[in-house]
Formats: structure tokens, sequence, C-alpha cells
């Protein structure tokens, strides 16, 4: 728990996927720092590298060449100090809502009573009451992902790693959650890594959104959005509000069309790019 | 052989269980009819070909005289037991052997479907032994166990153990990727990924390994009284062979048949349960 300022780090990352004879580099020389407390939202078209990002920053992956720092230290394995939100949810089926959210710490070896405690707070933060012995599967879409990020909070995690959380979510559903989610910022902030394809939801959740260009995804721009969102007290306006300012949908169509040029640019170039050798460090 | 490729088909049906009735498909009643038509048809084929004379009594005895030979062998010791001593003692014998390979391979399987090294080591051997038939193994079991109760174990345990092993590394093999990716994130440790993860999200899979595991050990259980002096339902149909009483001989295939049913369907409304437990897995 250190001082550091960025908790996580990710320091010229490269990711090569072999797949037969073929090489393909799906994530080429990306440097990104999230600073303590701060809320990351990475965009960009699909197959761009975006979720191997976050799964290197929870150990589920590993760079080919370059390192990813979460807290100062190196990322080596998967750990509760990084709790990952999935967008399939990842829920077990065979536990119930209490059993499920109080997974993690039982793994921790923190006592039942404890344990309990910590789980209802979590229930009710989410807005689970009535449901705490239902089965995953008894459960909307929306319920279940309250209940995985019920989860991952209740292990008070340094870190959040979200992958396109609301993705599986009807329309209404995902506004509700992106509004959840930005009072549970509030209360509670963490630091977050978020994935997703949607810009709105980018532009209205996070601090900085970094664009990605396609295959083999680099770096395009860092957006800052905080300085606007904080001059304009977003977090206290509701979510349609929000999205109808000229700042927002400003910044929206900036992003857009930084995709869409990205895609244009990219159209001719072939989609798959041969390595002739891996780079050995940076 | 055929047992162990329909562990497989089981296990792939089980991931998706059929909900509601098929259009067309018969009701309750209706199957009841059938199946008792069935069984109809069966019996007065067997009564008019017997009672005809085209075969010889002693070949093919009529169903009157086997349901008489049947309930005589209920009161009255035949080889020294009653049926339902001989079956006692068969049941006995299968517990065992069944038991005994649902301990090994299901913990086998499981370990083999996380390890895959482990997989890779056993997998080989195990492919080359699944096929020999439980009743190859009569030769070596009389030789190792002589009379012993360890002969016909063996041979019901290898009968018994390919599904076990199958199914539940099949099972621990097809659990979703994320479960585990999540469980490990939460900081589940070796055993408790075990304990919570993997044997919870194999368990279907694995209840229908052991299902098509007991139907083959019931199934190896003739063979492996062959080599068994005492007791026992096959002991009692060799016995009856060699007194030429074909119908002893087919009172002890029917009463094979009737409890290997009943094994079969308890375990099914066992599966069944489990599934409908894990309707959302």
């Amino acid at each position: 728990m250190g001082r550091s300022m960025s908790q996580i780090s990710f320091q010229s990352v490269s990711r090569v996927f072999r797949r037969g004879s073929e090489e393909i580099l799906a994530v080429a020389d990306v440097s990104l720092e999230v600073a303590d407390r701060e809320f990351v939202a990475i965009v960009g078209p699909s197959g761009c590298g975006k979720t191997t990002l976050l799964r290197m920053a929870a150990g589920l992956d590993f760079p080919s060449s370059g390192s990813v720092l979460v807290g100062a230290r190196e990322v080596a394995e998967p750990g509760p100090d990084r709790a990952v939100v999935f967008q399939q949810f990842a829920l077990f089926p065979w536990k119930t809502v209490r059993e499920n959210i109080g997974f993690g710490l039982k793994c921790r070896g923190v006592p039942a009573a404890q344990r309990n405690a910590a789980v209802d707070r979590y229930i009710e933060m989410m807005g689970l009451q009535g449901h705490e012995n239902a089965y995953p599967h008894q459960l909307s879409g929306g319920m279940q992902q309250r209940v995985a990020i019920a989860r991952s909070y209740a292990l008070e995690p340094e870190v959040l790693l979200m992958d396109e959380p609301f993705g599986a979510l009807d329309a209404q559903t995902r506004i509700e959650m992106q509004e959840e989610l930005i009072r549970l910022a509030r209360v509670n902030p963490r630091t977050v890594l978020f994935i997703t394809h949607a810009v709105e939801e980018a532009v209205y959740l996070a601090d900085r959104v970094a664009v990605m260009t396609r295959r083999p995804g680099r770096l395009a721009e860092i957006i800052d959005v905080a300085p606007v969102r904080r001059a304009e007290a977003w977090e206290e306006r509701p979510i349609e509000e929000v999205m109808d300012l000229g700042s927002f949908t400003h910044l929206r169509t900036r992003i857009w069309k930084m995709l869409r040029d990205e895609r244009e640019a990219k159209a001719e170039a072939p989609r798959v790019t041969p390595l002739q050798r891996r780079k050995a460090g940076p | 052989m055929g047992g162990a490729v329909a562990a497989d088909v089981t296990a792939a049906q089980g991931a998706r269980p059929a909900r509601g009735r098929r259009r067309g498909a018969p009701g309750v009643v209706e199957l009841g009819l059938l199946s008792l038509g069935g069984f109809a048809a069966f019996f007065g084929l067997w009564f008019v070909v017997a009672r005809s004379g085209v075969v010889p009594a002693r070949f093919l005895p009529a169903p009157g005289v086997v349901a008489a030979t049947f309930f005589h062998l209920t009161h009255d010791p035949f080889a020294g037991y009653t049926l339902q001593q001989h079956l006692l003692s068969s049941i006995g014998r299968f517990l065992m052997g069944f038991a005994l390979a649902a301990a090994a391979g299901v913990p086998l399987g499981l370990l083999m479907g996380w390890f895959r090294w482990l997989d890779d080591v056993v997998s080989p051997v195990f492919e080359g032994f699944r096929f020999i038939a439980p009743i190859a193994w009569v030769p070596f079991a009389a030789l190792w166990f002589g009379t012993g109760i360890g002969g016909p174990i063996l041979i019901i345990f290898s009968g018994a153990f390919p599904p076990c092993v199958i199914n539940a590394q099949r099972g621990a093999r097809l659990i979703e990727p994320h479960l585990i990716e999540a469980a490990r994130s939460l900081g589940a440790g070796h055993c408790r990924m075990f304990a919570e993860v993997l044997v919870p999200g194999a368990l279907p899979s694995i209840v229908a390994g052991l299902r098509i595991s007991a139907g083959l050990a019931w199934q190896s259980l003739v063979g492996a009284e062959l080599i068994v002096v005492s007791s026992g339902v096959g002991y009692l149909m060799v016995q009856g062979q060699s007194n030429l009483a074909t119908p002893i001989v087919m009172s002890g295939m029917i009463a094979i048949g009737i409890v290997g049913f009943l094994i079969d369907v308890a375990l099914r409304a066992a599966e069944a349960r489990i599934r409908r437990g894990w309707a959302g897995a």
C-alpha cells in the first residue's frame, strides 16, 4: 500500500499471441499510468487488445515484453488485491448470492461472523436485499452483475478491474448500473481500470479515457474528462441530463471520430502483422 | 467399451437438458401403455415360440415355467441359498467394486482435468486399458486372488472405472474458464478451488458418469461371479447351467435385469435432482 502516485502502470507493454505458425501482435508498446483512486476507461474497436491489457493487470495473462505493475509490484499472478468483474458475471452457479459475495473473504480466512457482517453491508449497498439466498440463475442479468460487483467490493481491493461489465445487459439496465457505479465510486473510491467499447459509458464514468487503435493495439490518445466533470458537477446530475450537456457530447463525438478515422486509416492495411522475432525487453 | 462411449454421450446431452415436452411426444399415460404393450408383445412372442414346440423346452423354457421357477427360488434354496440371498451377496460385491472405482476414478479424473501434464501421462495407458472387456480379466483375477473376494471386485472395478474417470475429467475440463479465473482472482488456493469450484462444477458430469459406471459394474457381475465359489446370482446361473436347468438360468437373468433397472432408476433420479439444482450452470 505504498503511496506511489500510480497504482497501475503499463510500461511499454506488448503482447504476441501465437496461433499455429502465425504470430499475432495484439498489444503494441502500450504505456499507461493509472493514479491512485483514479477511474480510467479504455475504449477501442473489438479485438484491439483492451481486454488483454486488463487481463495482464489481473495476472491472468502476461506481457511478451515490457512490464505491468500494480501498487509498484510486478504482476505475477491473480490476487484479491485486484478484483476482476467479468462481462459474463462469472458467478458460481452452485452458490447463493450470500455465498458468492462472501467467497473472497472466505478465501482470505475472515471468520464467519465478520464475513457475514461484511456481506450484509454489500448486499445493502448494491440493493440486493431479499435475494440473499437466491441462486444466480434466478436473478436478472443486472442483478447478477450487482452480485459480481458486490463480490469484488467485499474484498476491499486496491484496484478494481472491470472488463465490459455492462456489455451483456440491456440498455435500460445498463444506464442504471452506470449511475450505480458512479454512486459507488463516490462512497467508496477505488482505482478502477474499466474496459468498454461504449464511448458514452466511458465518458460518463471515467476520469480519463484511453483510446486504442485497431490491432495491433496502441494507445492513440488519452482524453482527460475529470476537469470537465468536476467543473459541471456531473456526479450530482442524473445521467440523461449529463449525456445532453454540450461538453459531454463534444467529448463523445471527438472520441467517436477518433475511432472512425482509425477504422478508415487501417481499412486497407493487413489485419495481421506477422512478426519476424519477438523483441526482448523495452 | 460401448459403455465408455455412452458415458460421453450422456455427459454431452446432460449439458443441455431438454426443457418441456416436445410437440407430439407421448404423455405419461400413453408412455405407460406403450411400455406395457412392449412387454406384452415380448412375453407373447416368447410364449408362442416356446409353446409351438419349434424350440425344445430345454433350450427355451416357457414364461410360465420360468415364473414358477423364479418364485420357487425365492423360498427354496438352490446352490446353497435362496434367490434373495444370492442377490444380496451379488449386490455386496457390486457395491464394493463400484465404490472402489468411484473413489479412485473420480478424483483421478478431476486431477486429470485440472493438471494437463497428468492427463498426458495417464491418458495413453488408460485409453489402452479401457478397451479390455471386464471379463478378459477373469484369468488374472483368478490367478491373483484365487477364489477370494478380490477377484470379482477386480472385474467389477475394471468395468466401472473408465466412465468415472472420463466423466470427471471431462466435467472438470468443461468448467467455464471465467469461473476458474474469478476464483483465482478472489484468492482461492488449490484446496478451495478443488472443493468449491472443480467438484461442484463437474458434479453433473460426474453423476452421469457414476450412473453409466454402475450399469457397467452390474453388467460385469456375471463375469465376476464365474470365478466365485459359493454364492451370487452369477454363481446361481453357472450352477443352473451345469444342471441343464434353463429356467434357473433365466430366473437369474431376470433378477439381474430387475435389479439393474432399479439401480438405474435410483441413479437417474439422483442425477435429475442435481441437474435441477444446477439449472443455471
